[in-house]
């Protein structure tokens, strides 16, 4: 249990410390559109995720009304639903209930794809390992971007923005790089994202959904015509030596 | 912000997100038997990484010439297979450095 725990906790600090400096940003700007601190450091805490966040700030500062924030936030984060699913499979036993209940909470988009990494299936030890640190990162680097934002030198918080896109970078090209499959996968996914972006025609298309639209339609075009071996169903979560 | 509205506010947003990611994980307890179901899901957080860093990658620092030169850095440190702590750390050093370069 303690080796998975550490496994985790260890897998997590890459994920914590990107989030950290995202945060960091968030935690800025919530002050600056009028939020304390402590608000600022509630919506990390209760939210734990990026895109939607900022949605939500911005439609707060705005006085929108609560369908707007509830139709923007299943939009934007319906994608955690698709990565729920995902995740189910690779759950094992030790993943009761009460446990899918507290660790759905911190299943961002970093997380899932770190957890899928793993060999076989993840147990709730190395779940909690991997969700602790970046649950603290998010919610210290709001705090610490809502009393310290003002001192930083621009050049510094915006080199930062980056930091999380280089972790996902540093995931996905190992398996791009050994697997034809993945391969065709994602690059069918990063040409439909840049369309989507960049077409004036399709901007109607919200960040959610895009990310959504993407995932599902290179996902299932890459299911269909390279189909996987029938997988067996794998052991519980071996403990790591 | 006055605190009745934020909690109205953050109430329906942290409900909304929990939901979305609470009932799948909840309802799912079995296995997906279909095989090209366990490919969908297999393929999903690849497109999902994909789709998240590109094009948005390149608007995440101040200027789209520091963006560019930081993505350049992750992707090459990430073909020779480097740690992500170590990729994310060169990507942001790096989109520094050129954010000072006259252009």
């Amino acid at each position: 249990m303690l080796a998975s725990y550490q496994r985790g906790l260890r897998h997590g600090l890459p994920i914590a410390l990107g989030y950290l400096s995202v945060s960091f940003a968030f935690g800025i700007q919530a002050t600056s559109l009028g939020l304390t601190p402590l608000q600022a450091v509630m919506i990390s805490f209760f939210n734990v995720t990026s895109a939607g966040q900022l949605a939500g700030l911005q439609l707060m500062a705005a006085g929108a009304g609560l369908a707007e924030m509830a139709l923007t936030q299943l939009t934007i984060n319906l994608r955690y639903a698709l990565m729920s699913l995902s995740l189910s499979q690779k759950l094992d036993s030790s993943m009761t209930l009460p446990h899918r209940l507290l660790l759905s909470f911190c299943n961002t988009d970093e997380v899932f794809v770190v957890a899928s990494q793993q060999p076989g299936k993840v147990g709730r030890a190395y779940l909690y390992g991997l969700t602790n640190g970046p649950f603290l990162g998010w919610v210290l680097g709001t705090l610490l971007g809502t009393l310290a934002g003002g001192f930083l030198p621009a050049a510094v918080t915006e080199a930062l923005g980056i930091a999380i896109y280089g972790m996902f970078i540093a995931i996905v090209l190992p398996p791009f790089r050994r697997s034809r499959e993945v391969r065709a996968v994602v690059l069918v996914a990063v040409a439909m994202s840049c369309l989507i972006s960049l077409w004036p025609v399709l901007s109607f298309i919200s960040d959610g959904f895009r990310i959504i639209l993407c995932a599902v339609a290179a996902s299932a075009l890459g299911a269909w015509l390279m189909p996987r071996p029938f997988e067996e169903e794998p052991a519980d979560e071996q403990e790591a030596l | 912000m006055d605190w009745s509205r934020f909690l109205v506010y953050l109430m329906v947003m942290a409900g909304v997100t929990y939901l979305i990611r609470m009932l799948p994980l909840a309802a799912i307890r079995g296995r997906v038997r279909s095989v090209f179901l366990q490919s969908f899901l297999y393929y999903v957080p690849y497109a999902v990484l994909g789709a998240m860093t590109f094009p948005a990658v390149f608007s995440a620092t101040g200027s789209w010439f520091s963006a560019l030169a930081g993505t350049l850095a992750a992707l090459v440190l990430g073909w020779m297979e480097k740690g992500l702590l170590t990729v994310a750390a060169v990507a942001c050093a790096v989109a520094f450095a050129a954010g000072f370069l006259p252009l």
